[in-house]
């Protein structure tokens, strides 16, 4: 692989960029490999490259039907966050923030990832109940935050309406400084390229036709470039995944919804964080280039349409505006949907299935991106190991027949 | 001043302006003229405003391109104060009014002299697509502070940092017709489908309709197109059943022929909306159209050629000039050389000559071009270079020569000797691309003709497109498809369309063009100097080619890598270029590079127009009670629940002094403990349920038992979802036999009628039963208190004795002389009655109650002595003590559930879950702070062993945590894992700010163990 740096930039220019390498390979699939990845997004590209780095497994194809990164990777807000609820889901994302610590130079590739930190707004005296909650679950499994009241709300966004005119006046929220933003593709491109860099196989513009199973223990998959064989098969397709699940033979609980977010026009920088609120229903950031970049919830219907309804991206703004009155002059400048996979409890699945050798890891609803690299992470070693990694554990596709929930509701109420 | 000194690139004739009146505006601190009629980019031009802006990344200083919504340069701030800023205006669309004020988005110190520009110039090569992925990695910590630079560089406009002074309002619309672009080709549309009477609504983004012909050379029954256009508008606005909507662009086509409109009313009178009668005008509209037929008639783009040195000012699209010259009057610049692959290019240099400008020479990529407009151009004395192409603009802040040469467009390379040739403007033409924009909306993928050489829009049901949108450019076929287009349209509606007869359009030669897009250099395009593509984004053929030799193969990768297309130009000018360029590069044909889906919206839409009324006082609903007045003018602070507005406490003044929280809420608690308090609790979801079948659907919701109720009884119930977790709660009574009144928690009301109906309508059809929502209907008014009894008795006929009206009884009566049905109930411990009348009677009720309250010492109370009072008594509240993984077992609720009802009910079956009947899980627990005096914080979490390292094993939290009046301390309820079990355990709870508490596990009940007090 090609190390990237300062320097190197400058010897590239002078000899007029002519002489980079390709980031990823364009390889003809193999008739057989150790593992399989079927999906090519961040999670699926996270999970072979941690497969070959961390867990010496080399022979790997990711199978993606379209380009690399081209879900909802390619189609998130970009929020990076851990200060989650329940033990379990803060354990898997704080794993994730620390990974996201290091990307950059692990992959050296840089991400973006900019700890700009991420205000969960408070509107009700319930919101601050459940912010205390929530920041003091946080601080005793060690990840950070502080509950701000709306004077400290104010200081970090002077632009914000904190008055008490709001329809819902900021009471508080929840700090988490070391949250943030990173830019998505990049995320989705180093991962490819350290994972190819390792040896693995990305198959784009191949689709997963149906499993090869005998006996109930997987041992294949048919493609539209023809069958393809490997002992374990994860499957990392968010919307898609119940698809797959039924090539399977069995069912998940899964949702799939149009989610979408929309940015302006690139305006000077005027946001330093991230904003979110569950009350008012909005969250909005500032990219590196100047967009605004802002989303809210799904849409309540089901579908795999690439793109939502009008009614979403209204009230969306109008909560935008009600925050940020001094927006209602900027311009939104697109809009675009993707396909979440919702589960019931709001969690993910990482997760062995009926199939043996067959793995799932689906179900990040709104907010799988923040997550990318401890899923890629955990789910790599429990490809690697034919175990569930302890973090993974609680997440099985399981739990729903015991009962075991994890509801982050709360935490997902908007998506992020 | 005379006007040709002010406005030295004007035209003495021509053009759609008003040389009567002059308008006077500004631009980067300078003062300007133009006239009524031009855009703020024509006046620029003809006031000889070269450079606009500089670009992006490299700061190269940039003109004026096009004439529409494609420009990718001309973006200004606008705005002659704070509030009235709007950022990244395209100075092509944007009207000139009087007193205009604008400004450059870039350049420091400022647009001319720019500093940034030399770090471009120095430091482009090292910023090549992706630069910052490859770089700023180490050390680690120095991302925070390289973005910190990175960042200044951003954006374009800057927002305004007032709120905005105007307002906008949507429109709901239906239409069978909808009409998107009035140039020739809509027009005619238009024209069939309005005589059929069908509803058409025709929309335009232009300040005035007809599209190209308002500048076109060509003629129609031999007289200037725009007379046509005139006349056929005039007919359109005679229609009742027409709307003309112009300076409205269709911004995003949505499933099911859903279009949003957004209309610009004011934009073109002041930047800020002009008051009218005493009414500040609206300043946008959305129109929310749904259409039974959508036709695109939305014309296409001219495509510029890519060359070296592109952006610098005085290049432009060749259509563009001559839109400048015939609509507006003004010629951009004096000495002019087209490059062309195609005919049409040729009308630049045709009206340029006309205008009496110098046109040095005409460069046409084909080597023998022959057509109509061609024979003018020689007959002018043109000289035209064929099998050639202008392959670099010289000049730095303006055009000052082109580089032409013969190049082999196969072998992609200049195959003769550079000849150049001195002037100051350069229009180019690659040919045309549909605007598809609105088709690739739905979803629908554009399709390749490689005999236009442009993606026209795929199909999709209810929607046709015609004219340039098709790839149909001759002006007679434009007219031809709009009638068609039209007439079917109306058809497909209901209506029967005659045939309109078309005017005579010339019939003109033309030869057939050549697929160029990028022009070779005689260096390599990695080598050479820089090639434009996404002028907006600073985008280069390199970038492209270097995108896909790094393996961005997909055009969604190049676009992504190179930014191409993300402008708020959205690639208009630009895209089709760059795929031709990826194609090369990777030896594709364009359709197999694809395009990538254009998404909404078309052009840039206010943020407030998207958001309507629906923002300040009318963003969300606030909901008042009916006794909302008196608890205003009692000074009540007010609680948001849902949209309600509870009180939540009454503060009094005493000696002077308003009480706090604290002293309020302990002076209303005793009140209630000691005399009688009132709460209104109107806002309580009340649900009326009735039918042969209600009872059953009761059972089958709740989780308790409901077929022994009987009239003129009450019962609390529970409700689980089907996950077993609780999710409401509330009393409900039975009215008759086939008729109850549920009530829920305030902020569930909504959701809770919802899922009644969900389970209803989609698992239980077969239940005779309906709901309605009648929370509004009536009010409540809590009194409670040992008094409360004595208080009701002195206006009530009821019969209040004890062992006739019981506790968990209803009754109906007079109340204040009007009808209520009193409840006892008791949310407080105390002996309660809750007094339901009609909400227009609750102040009349209310008042009598304090007129005859105040020898008890009646007393208002809110929600918050509402809380303390009821955790005292351990009862939950529905949110707090709960959050969707608690089920009526872990809060001690056991009887409510009955496991042996004859049918099964929502969350039975999860219950039997393994997690759900595990031991140790939260449980609802009471805590008494060791230190009586503390009053833990909600949300607190408790630990067993407060030195455990972190992470800390957490075994629960605090859910509700009150100093409690009556008991002089601090209490609270938690759940904690067993806590069942733990009753006299001490926990631990370790705080933010390093102290901890200890608490002992005890009862939820703090007050009255025995529940007595009720029953007084």
């Amino acid at each position: 692989m090609q190390r990237y740096s300062g320097f190197g930039l400058v010897k590239h220019a002078l000899s007029h960029h002519e002489n980079w390498e390709r980031q990823w390979r364009n390889p003809t699939p193999k008739k057989q490999y150790d593992v399989i990845i079927v999906g090519g997004g961040g999670h699926g590209l996270a999970t072979a490259y941690y497969l070959a780095k961390e867990f010496g497994v080399k022979n790997v194809a990711v199978i993606e039907k379209g380009w690399l990164g081209g879900g909802n990777t390619a189609r998130n807000t970009t929020i990076v966050r851990s200060n989650y609820l329940w033990d379990e889901s803060a354990v898997l994302y704080e794993h994730a923030m620390k990974l996201w610590e290091g990307l950059s130079q692990d992959l050296n590739y840089n991400v973006m990832f900019s700890q700009r930190g991420v205000l969960n707004l408070g509107h009700t005296l319930q919101d601050m109940r459940d912010i205390q909650r929530r920041v003091n679950a946080n601080r005793l499994n060690g990840i950070d935050g502080e509950v701000l009241d709306a004077k400290g709300v104010q200081a970090l966004v002077p632009i914000m309406d904190c008055s008490k005119n709001a329809r819902y006046p900021v009471m508080g929220a929840s700090w988490q400084p070391r949250a943030g933003v990173a830019r998505h593709d990049a995320v989705a491109w180093g991962y490819a390229r350290g994972a190819d860099a390792h040896g693995v196989d990305i198959l784009q513009q191949t689709e997963v036709t149906g499993f090869k199973i005998r006996d109930g223990q997987i041992y294949g998959v048919h493609t539209n470039r023809g069958d393809i064989e490997a002992k374990t098969v994860g499957c990392v397709a968010a919307g898609n995944s119940s698809v797959l699940a039924k090539m399977g033979g069995f069912n998940l609980p899964l949702e799939s919804h149009p989610l979408q977010a929309l940015v302006s026009e690139p305006i000077k920088p005027i946001l330093d964080t991230v904003v979110m609120s569950n009350q008012v229903h909005g969250y909005i950031s500032q990219s590196d280039k100047g967009d605004l970049v802002i989303g809210a919830g799904i849409d309540g219907y089901n579908g795999y349409g690439q793109r939502g309804s009008y009614p979403t991206v209204e009230h969306t703004l109008q909560a935008i505006v009600e925050m940020f009155p001094i927006f209602s002059r900027v311009r939104m400048n697109r809009q675009w949907g993707g396909i979440v996979d919702t589960c019931p409890d709001a969690c993910p699945i990482i997760s062995k299935t009926p199939v043996k050798g067959l793995y799932f890891n689906c179900g990040w609803g709104t907010g799988g991106f923040k997550a990318t690299p401890g899923s890629g992470h955990v789910f790599a070693a429990s490809l690697a190991k034919g175990e569930m990694h302890p973090i993974a554990e609680p997440f099985s596709m399981f739990r729903f027949h015991s009962g075991a929930l994890i509801d982050e509701h709360g935490a997902a109420g908007v998506a992020h | 001043m005379s006007q040709s000194k002010q406005q030295m690139f004007r035209l003495n004739t021509g053009g759609r302006i008003d040389r009567s009146r002059t308008l006077s505006f500004t631009f980067n601190g300078q003062r300007y003229q133009g006239h009524p009629g031009d855009t703020l980019a024509s006046a620029l031009l003809a006031n000889g405003v070269d450079i606009v802006n500089r670009s992006f990344k490299y700061s190269r200083p940039r003109g004026i391109v096009a004439a529409g919504a494609e420009e990718p340069n001309a973006i200004v701030q606008l705005g002659s104060n704070e509030a009235a800023q709007v950022p990244n205006v395209r100075a092509t669309q944007q009207a000139l009014f009087d007193g205009l004020t604008a400004c450059s988005t870039n350049g420091w110190p400022n647009v001319q002299r720019d500093l940034m520009g030399l770090v471009g110039k120095l430091g482009g090569q090292f910023m090549p697509p992706g630069f910052y992925y490859k770089t700023f990695m180490a050390p680690a910590s120095m991302w925070l502070t390289y973005e910190k630079y990175i960042r200044k560089a951003a954006g374009l406009g800057r927002s305004p940092m007032e709120a905005d002074p105007d307002s906008y309002d949507h429109f709901n619309q239906h239409c069978d017709v909808l009409v998107v672009g009035a140039g020739a080709a809509g027009l005619a549309a238009a024209l069939a489908a309005a005589r059929s009477g069908a509803r058409v609504i025709v929309a335009d983004e232009q300040e005035e309709m007809g599209g190209s012909l308002l500048a076109s050379r060509e003629t129609l029954e031999g007289k200037p197109a725009d007379q046509w256009v005139a006349r056929v508008l005039g007919e359109l606005a005679s229609y009742e059943n027409v709307t003309l909507l112009p300076r409205t662009t269709a911004n995003g086509y949505h499933d099911h022929n859903f279009v949003t409109l957004h209309e610009r009313r004011t934009e073109h009178l002041g930047d800020t909306a002009p008051v009218e009668n005493g009414h500040r005008q609206v300043r946008a509209r959305l129109h929310r159209v749904r259409a039974g037929q959508v036709i695109l008639s939305t014309g296409a783009h001219e495509r510029p050629l890519v060359y070296a040195g592109n952006d610098v000012p005085g290049n432009l699209l060749a259509g563009a000039v001559s839109t400048y010259i015939r609509r507006y009057g003004v010629a951009p610049g004096r000495k002019l050389v087209l490059s062309t692959s195609n005919d049409y290019g040729y009308r630049a240099a045709l009206d340029w000559k006309e205008a009496g400008c110098e046109v040095v020479a005409i460069v046409d990529a084909r080597e023998a071009p022959a057509g109509d407009w061609v024979d003018a151009a020689r007959a002018q004395g043109i000289k035209i270079i064929t099998g050639s192409a202008v392959i670099e603009a010289k000049g730095s802040n303006r055009v000052t020569a082109a580089r032409v040469a013969k190049i082999d467009i196969d072998a992609f390379k200049v195959s003769g000797p550079v000849q150049e040739l001195a002037c100051d403007t350069i229009a180019s033409s690659g040919g045309y691309s549909p605007v598809i924009h609105l088709a690739s909306h739905t979803g629908a993928r554009p399709t390749w003709r490689e005999d236009i050489l442009g993606f026209v829009p795929g199909l999709v049901k209810g929607v046709q497109a015609c004219g340039g949108a098709k790839g149909t450019y001759t002006l007679g076929d434009v007219l031809a498809e709009g009638v068609e287009a039209g007439i079917r349209a109306a058809a497909t509606t209901g209506y029967t369309a005659q045939t309109v007869s078309l005017p005579s359009a010339e019939r003109l030669q033309q030869g057939p063009a050549v697929a160029l897009f990028q022009v070779p250099h005689e260096k390599s395009t990695l080598r050479g100097p820089k090639q434009f593509v996404d002028l907006q984004n600073d985008v280069t053929a390199a970038g492209i080619e270097l995108a896909t030799r790094e393996g961005f193969e997909s055009i969604e990768h190049i676009k992504r890598y190179t930014a191409m297309g993300f402008g708020t130009d959205q690639g208009k000018l630009g895209n089709i270029n760059g795929m031709a360029i990826a194609a090369r590069c990777l030896k594709r044909s364009i359709p197999e590079v694809g395009t990538t889906v254009f998404r909404p919206n078309y052009t840039p839409v206010t943020f407030g127009a998207i958001v309507g009324r629906h923002c300040r006082d009318l963003f969300d609903p606030e909901r008042y009670t009916a006794l909302h007045h008196w608890h205003v003018e009692r000074g009540a602070e007010f609680e948001d629940v849902g949209q309600w507005k509870r009180p939540w406490y009454y503060p009094q003044k005493v000696n002077g002094k308003a009480e706090t929280i604290q002293e309020a809420v302990a002076r209303e608690c005793l009140a209630v403990r000691e005399k009688v308090g009132i709460l209104d609790a109107s806002t309580l979801g009340k649900i009326d349920i009735q039918g042969p079948d209600a009872r059953e659907f009761l059972a089958r919701v709740y989780t308790n038992k409901w077929e022994k109720l009987a009239v003129g009884k009450c019962r609390y119930g529970l409700m689980c979802k089907d996950d077993g977790m609780v999710t409401d709660d509330g009393v409900t009574s039975c009215l008759a036999e086939n008729h109850f009144l549920m009530t829920t928690t305030t902020g569930g009301a909504a959701a809770i009628l919802e899922w009644l109906e969900l389970w209803h309508q989609t698992e239980w059809p077969e239940l005779d039963v309906y709901f309605s929502s009648v929370t509004d209907h009536w009010a409540t008014m809590t009194i409670t208190g040992p008094e409360a009894r004595k208080l009701l008795a002195e206006i009530s006929d009821i019969d209040l004795d004890r062992d006739s009206f019981k506790f968990m009884d209803w009754r109906s009566g007079k109340v204040a002389g009007v009808p209520a049905r009193v409840f006892r109930i008791s949310f407080t411990g105390e002996l309660t009655f809750e007094i339901n009348v009609q909400a227009n009677y609750a102040m009349h009720v209310w008042q009598t109650l304090f007129k005859h309250g105040e020898k008890y010492g009646l007393t208002p109370y809110g929600t918050e002595t509402m809380h303390v009072l009821r955790a005292e008594k351990g009862f939950i509240i529905v949110g707090q003590e709960t959050d969707g993984s608690v089920t009526p077992e872990d809060l001690g609720m056991q009887w409510a559930i009955g496991y042996d009802k004859p049918y099964s009910w929502i969350g039975k079956r999860a219950l039997t879950r393994s997690d759900t009947k595990r031991e140790n899980r939260k449980q609802l627990v009471g805590l008494r702070p060791k230190d009586p005096k503390v009053v833990l914080e909600e949300g607190a979490q408790i630990v067993l062993d407060p030195k455990h390292a972190i992470p800390m094993p957490m075994v629960g939290h605090v859910t509700s945590s009150y100093y409690s009046p009556i008991l002089d301390s601090g209490f609270a309820l938690a759940v904690v894992k067993g806590g069942h079990q733990r009753l006299g355990e001490t926990v631990y709870l370790p705080m933010a700010d390093g102290q901890t508490f200890e608490a002992e596990i005890v009862s939820t009940i703090f007050y009255d163990p025995k529940g007595e007090r009720q029953n007084v």
